[in-house]
């Protein structure tokens, strides 16, 4: 069977892993959130659209050096975050799960739209081309691989900050009781407002990092949407290993299949993998069974 | 003489397009009562706690499956239609049958449904030798485009009637469940489940009967939709956007009354017409910037919608009266 072993397989293989790491990225925001304040963030990947906006315009309108947009991008993005929290769903903290996301939908409407109006429906791009690593007959990106560092990279830190410091902890105890935790010494609405910063950083960091690879336009967030929380509800929301591991799945699907048909069946695949494995592992792939 | 009040109303809808009959306020009217139909499908499950993104898709399937068959198959819409239902209603149970198995509630559920949605709109864009992808789609006109047998028609006299028509056979199906057993076993369900299957309900049942109907109703009225416009794209009858603009206008309209969501469809659809005419193209955007901040502002402080709001507030005033 000399065509499963083909050269264009192993690229493919290759850019999976690269594409997996920055899925897993945006999972783990996503899940972050949603384990410590059991909230869906629906327009997530519209926070990332607004990130990659603030790439564009720092770096190619303003000049201002990569590293430090970067830098800007990602606090920006935390302080949406933030805003979002306190805007949208601190008052509905009490109300039903299913209307938070309802409402995080509303923002996604609004920031799409937004969006739409501020910036037009242009499709932009930082104009940096990456050079492309030629490795013993394959070509992989070189803005892919950076991508994969970055994230495993972001994926580092914020595991030590949840393990190491004093308000990780907290964020790791509220995530796992919610009533005692208050009782305990614990603010809760601090520990909510630093999660929702932390949230928003690592969609601004998977902002800065997708940036490098798509064009920026007003809907790029439907293209990541879908598949995060996918992704999310196939590793267990909340839990960030299963995110992990779904990242890659994910990722690899989309890639191979991407290799003999097209792009879409490749999400396609994803999407129907997602159904099928709802029906074999409704709590999620990493779930305990009961 | 609130017994008679329907009928009068009804009498009167019927008679509008014989006594005034602009065509751009009667094309208004039809858009919006196919959409009303719409989230009347969309509130039939969604009052019930059960909250699907998965509608976007139902209609791009009804209004793709219809339009296929008639240009491919020759297959008049009075088939393709009832096809484009059943095939609804098998993804809907493919779907929703392991979700309710599993107990998938809440957002969960509403995730699940969510990558369905997002499926219906990859695969139609991928298929693009079969749907024609993102371009759209248009059914080939028959009879110069006004032909019962084909479902076209050019006058907007004969699509108001028959909008207006499915909207109160919707209206209908709507009241009934609201008056049946089903609605009293959903509502058990809603509030907690154990308790609802200790009861006697058959949970999986109950919920598997109101989503199939909800989605053979809105396959229905993807289908009428692209019947009426003659045009349908990937974009605008499936995907995620679709999906939540149904939870929206029913929300802001009120998905616990039985016109709430038709006063939804009214709001959004005329707020879009008055931005579109009064600003034209710089408009662009604007509605769904308002749309996104009051859908916000309507779950944050008037979770009942708007008709539900003025209900409870009429309930109050007549209880301290009396």
């Amino acid at each position: 069977m000399p065509d499963i072993f083909d050269i264009y397989l192993i690229e493919a293989l290759i850019n999976g892993v690269l594409l997996g790491g920055v899925l897993a990225l945006l999972a783990l925001g996503l899940n972050l959130i949603f384990g410590v304040i059991d909230v869906v963030w629906i327009c997530y990947a519209e926070l990332i659209m607004l990130g990659m906006y603030g790439m564009f315009f720092l770096f190619k309108i303003y000049h201002v050096p990569f590293l430090l947009a970067a830098v800007l991008c990602i606090a920006g993005v935390g302080v949406l975050g933030v805003v979002l929290h306190l805007l949208v769903i601190a008052p509905l903290l009490g109300a039903a799960p299913i209307n938070q996301l309802l409402a995080t939908g509303g923002v996604l409407f609004f920031l799409q739209s937004a969006a739409t109006v501020m910036f037009g429906i242009d499709f932009r791009n930082l104009g940096i081309r990456l050079p492309v690593l030629a490795v013993a007959d394959m070509y992989i990106s070189y803005a892919r691989l950076l991508a994969f560092g970055a994230a495993l990279a972001g994926m580092v830190v914020l595991y030590l900050f949840l393990a190491r410091t004093y308000t990780g902890t907290a964020i790791r105890a509220i995530s796992q009781d919610r009533q005692i935790m208050p009782l305990m010494g614990v603010d809760a609405r601090r520990i909510y407002i630093i999660t929702s910063a932390i949230g928003g950083a690592l969609a601004g960091l998977a902002a800065t990092l997708l940036v490098l690879q798509y064009d920026v336009h007003p809907f790029i967030g439907l293209t990541f949407g879908p598949t995060t929380f996918m992704i999310c509800v196939l590793g267990g929301l909340g839990n960030m290993v299963g995110g992990f591991v779904a990242s890659f799945i994910f990722a690899e699907i989309i890639s191979v299949s991407g290799l003999y048909l097209d792009l879409e069946w490749g999400y396609v695949f994803a999407f129907g993998f997602f159904i099928a494995m709802m029906f074999a592992r409704p709590q999620g792939l990493m779930a305990r069974r009961s | 003489m609130s017994r008679a009040l329907p009928w009068v109303i009804g009498a009167a809808l019927v008679a509008l397009p014989f006594v005034y009959h602009e065509p751009y306020p009667l094309h208004l009217l039809v858009i919006v009562l196919i959409w009303s139909f719409m989230y009347t499908s969309w509130s039939v499950m969604g009052r019930f706690g059960l909250v699907s993104l998965g509608h976007g898709g139902f209609m791009g399937i009804g209004a793709y499956v219809t339009a296929l068959l008639w240009n491919d198959f020759h297959l008049t819409p009075w088939i393709g239609i009832p096809i484009a239902m059943l095939v609804v209603a098998f993804v809907a149970l493919l779907i929703a049958w392991p979700c309710f198995r599993f107990r998938i509630v809440g957002h969960y559920f509403a995730l699940v449904t969510l990558a369905l949605s997002a499926i219906v709109l990859q695969v139609i864009t991928a298929a693009r030798d079969l749907t024609g992808g993102s371009l759209g789609y248009t059914p080939q006109r028959y009879n110069g485009g006004s032909s019962v047998f084909a479902l076209q028609f050019t006058d907007k006299t004969t699509w108001y009637l028959i909008a207006l028509g499915v909207w109160g056979v919707g209206l209908l199906v709507r009241y009934r469940v609201d008056r049946s057993m089903l609605r009293y076993a959903l509502e058990a369900i809603a509030e907690d489940e154990d308790a609802a299957a200790a009861a006697g309900v058959h949970v999986t049942w109950e919920k598997l009967k109101i989503t199939l109907l909800s989605a053979a109703m809105t396959a229905l009225a993807g289908a009428l939709y692209c019947q009426y416009q003659m045009f349908i794209s990937p974009d605008t009858v499936s995907g995620i956007s679709v999906s939540l603009q149904m939870v929206f206008a029913s929300v802001v309209g009120g998905i616990y009354v039985l016109l709430g969501p038709t006063i939804g469809a009214f709001i959004t659809i005329l707020l879009a017409e008055v931005l579109r005419v009064g600003f034209g193209t710089g408009a662009v955007g604007w509605d769904n910037i308002i749309y996104g901040s009051l859908l916000v502002m309507f779950i944050i402080f008037l979770p009942q919608g708007l008709v539900g709001t003025l209900q409870a507030k009429f309930a109050r005033v007549s209880t301290a009266r009396a």
